[in-house]
């Protein structure tokens, strides 16, 4: 790789050894892609929480506390090196506890002091705590060509495309090292050629619901893998929910990192526009047998009709969608047997209080919730068998990462288990 | 028995050689693997139940959470890593994933490596020279020389 003055510098360790470290990671990692160059970064989301007890272990044993941390999990350095304030701006992604409702989580008191110093550290080098899954929902709005550092697919996959900022999908390392240099490999997404689709999907049936963006990013994810598919045939302009599921589920089944939808999306408007001189690869249609063939594909882990638990906010729940919750659930109260959680970011959770959300939410028997999910946090009711969610990507993973039986759809079935306790008997 | 040599592009140097473990699936790391045994937990999968843990892990690439590198990275320190891998898609989550588990690791070999190495076959990754070089196990037929293989190939 070709390093300019001051990256050759940073590597020999003359601006202090984090940035040694950060430099050393940035470029094995460079090597590894085929980058030949760095490009200049401001923009990081990042994960340097340390709250799970393996993660404090591993700091006892190395005597150097957070900085070993950072050390090894945010530079892949064995050596614990003194971590000092960040060059770029960055945030806190979703993480595993939520301050303010652990003890319903189940999570012990050891875990939520321990994330709390974590936070304490994290804050004093200049992360921003946002702890969302969604940065861009409250305020991390990149504008169109900024080159980010951008963990979190379903954040990546979301800047990329809907605002046509330029990132990879970074992982914890890298994004450790970034924020410390500001530096990135200049690869892939960032590049003009690589963002050009590759792949046609017809779409033949009317875009309506959540449920149905979710089914369509989920079936496209599993049939183009992590190619760049330009989706055609969206009549109407979809709302930045319906996009955020899309794309959430898109990235869980396979690996998309960037879509066009051509005058919807900020890349290109129209399909010429997205390929470029590309041919498509493949052409799919989707019709209502490929939405089938997407929700039973979602549903294959669940048998049993009684359900304990709804989980819902998976991206994080944006305001309108509490509002839209809160209408389902107004003067009603959820069943005995059944848990409701409901996730949004900590900036919205302190608006839905002051709006009221919370109190309707609180009323009918469900909990408002940030800071994580059940899929990051491994947290779930005690003895939860069977959940429910309207998020393609958290049905996605939760058997997998829990073990439990999951049915998917739409708001209106996760409302209506959580009053009646089954699923979809009504 | 004769050898199969292919050569690619290093991603993480060294030299190191096992037992393949082999799969057309792409892996997910967060929600797709058990880093403290290295098992493939994904239920869907092709390997579901299969761990990683001192093989050669032959996959197409990485797909799913940017926390795969967190988690190939975590598997490495409980000792359930693989000792090498190849890959054939270089994603941003494969490539550092690769280089946070510091196993020799190799990829754009110029012969699909999906096609050549069945799970059980002997395989040595010298990421440094990019080569790697496979024994096929008895049994697996698949391409028993290297005539074979241009044979294949030529198809």
């Amino acid at each position: 790789m070709r390093l300019t003055e001051h990256e050759q510098a940073m590597l020999d360790g003359k601006e202090g050894p984090a940035k040694q470290k950060a430099m050393d990671l940035l470029v094995r990692y460079g090597e590894a892609l085929g980058a030949e160059r760095l490009v200049d970064t401001n923009n990081v989301s990042s994960s340097v929480s340390a709250s799970s007890p393996v993660m404090r272990e591993f700091a006892a044993k190395h005597g150097g506390g957070f900085d070993a941390i950072f050390s090894e999990f945010n530079l892949d350095s064995a050596e614990t090196v003194k971590i000092p304030k960040i060059e770029t701006h960055a945030c806190q992604l979703i993480q595993a506890v939520d301050p303010d409702h652990w003890q319903t989580q189940g999570i012990s008191r050891e875990r939520y002091e321990l994330n709390k110093e974590s936070e304490e550290y994290s804050g004093s080098i200049g992360i921003q705590l946002l702890s969302t899954c969604t940065p861009y929902q409250v305020g991390n709005v990149p504008v169109k060509g900024e080159i980010c550092a951008w963990m979190e697919s379903s954040a990546v996959v979301y800047i990329n495309s809907v605002l046509g900022a330029r990132t990879n999908c970074e992982g914890k390392e890298s994004t450790g090292a970034a924020m410390l240099t500001g530096k990135i490999p200049y690869w892939g997404y960032h590049i003009d050629e690589n963002r050009l689709g590759t792949d046609l999907v017809e779409v033949e049936i009317e875009m309506e619901t959540m449920e149905d963006w979710g089914l369509l990013g989920y079936y496209i994810g599993e049939m183009i893998g992590d190619r760049v598919p330009v989706i055609n045939g969206i009549k109407g302009t979809p709302d930045h929910n319906m996009l955020k599921h899309f794309g959430a589920a898109a990235s869980s089944s396979g690996g998309i990192e960037m879509y066009h939808m051509p005058g919807i999306t900020a890349d290109a408007s129209t399909v010429e526009e997205a390929f470029g001189n590309n041919k498509p690869k493949t052409v799919i249609k989707y019709g209502k047998a490929e939405r089938q063939q997407a929700y039973e594909l979602l549903n294959h882990s669940a048998k049993d009709k009684e359900v304990d638990f709804i989980m819902l906010g998976c991206p994080h729940a944006s305001l309108e969608q509490l509002w839209d919750i809160c209408k389902l659930l107004d003067g009603r109260k959820i069943n005995g047997n059944t848990d409701v959680w409901i996730f949004t970011p900590r900036a919205l959770r302190q608006v839905a209080d002051r709006s009221g959300y919370t109190k309707i939410i609180q009323d009918a028997g469900a909990k408002l919730m940030s800071d994580t999910c059940p899929a990051i946090g491994q947290i779930l009711p005690e003895g939860t068998k069977v959940v429910a969610t309207d998020s393609a990507k958290q049905a996605h993973y939760l058997p997998a990462i829990m073990g439990i039986q999951t049915w998917f759809g739409s708001l209106e079935d996760c409302i209506n288990a959580a009053i009646t306790g089954k699923w979809r008997e009504y | 028995m004769n050898k199969i040599i292919l050569r690619g592009r290093k991603v993480v140097g060294g030299c190191s050689e096992g037992e393949a473990l082999v799969t057309r699936d792409t892996i997910s790391g967060w929600g797709g693997i058990n880093p403290q045994n290295g098992k493939i937990i994904e239920l869907r999968h092709e390997l579901y139940n299969q761990s990683f843990k001192d093989k050669v892990l032959v996959f197409p690439g990485a797909k799913g959470s940017s926390g795969w590198s967190a988690f190939f990275h975590a598997a490495r320190l409980a000792g359930a890593a693989p000792k090498a891998m190849i890959y054939n898609i270089t994603t941003s989550k494969s490539a550092l994933g690769a280089v946070v588990t510091h196993a020799p690791t190799v990829t754009d070999l110029e012969q699909d490596p999906l096609d050549i190495i069945e799970t059980g076959d002997w395989v040595k990754v010298d990421a440094d020279n990019g080569i790697v070089e496979i024994t096929k196990r008895q049994g697996n037929q698949r391409s028993s020389s290297s005539e074979d293989i241009k044979e294949q190939v030529s198809h």
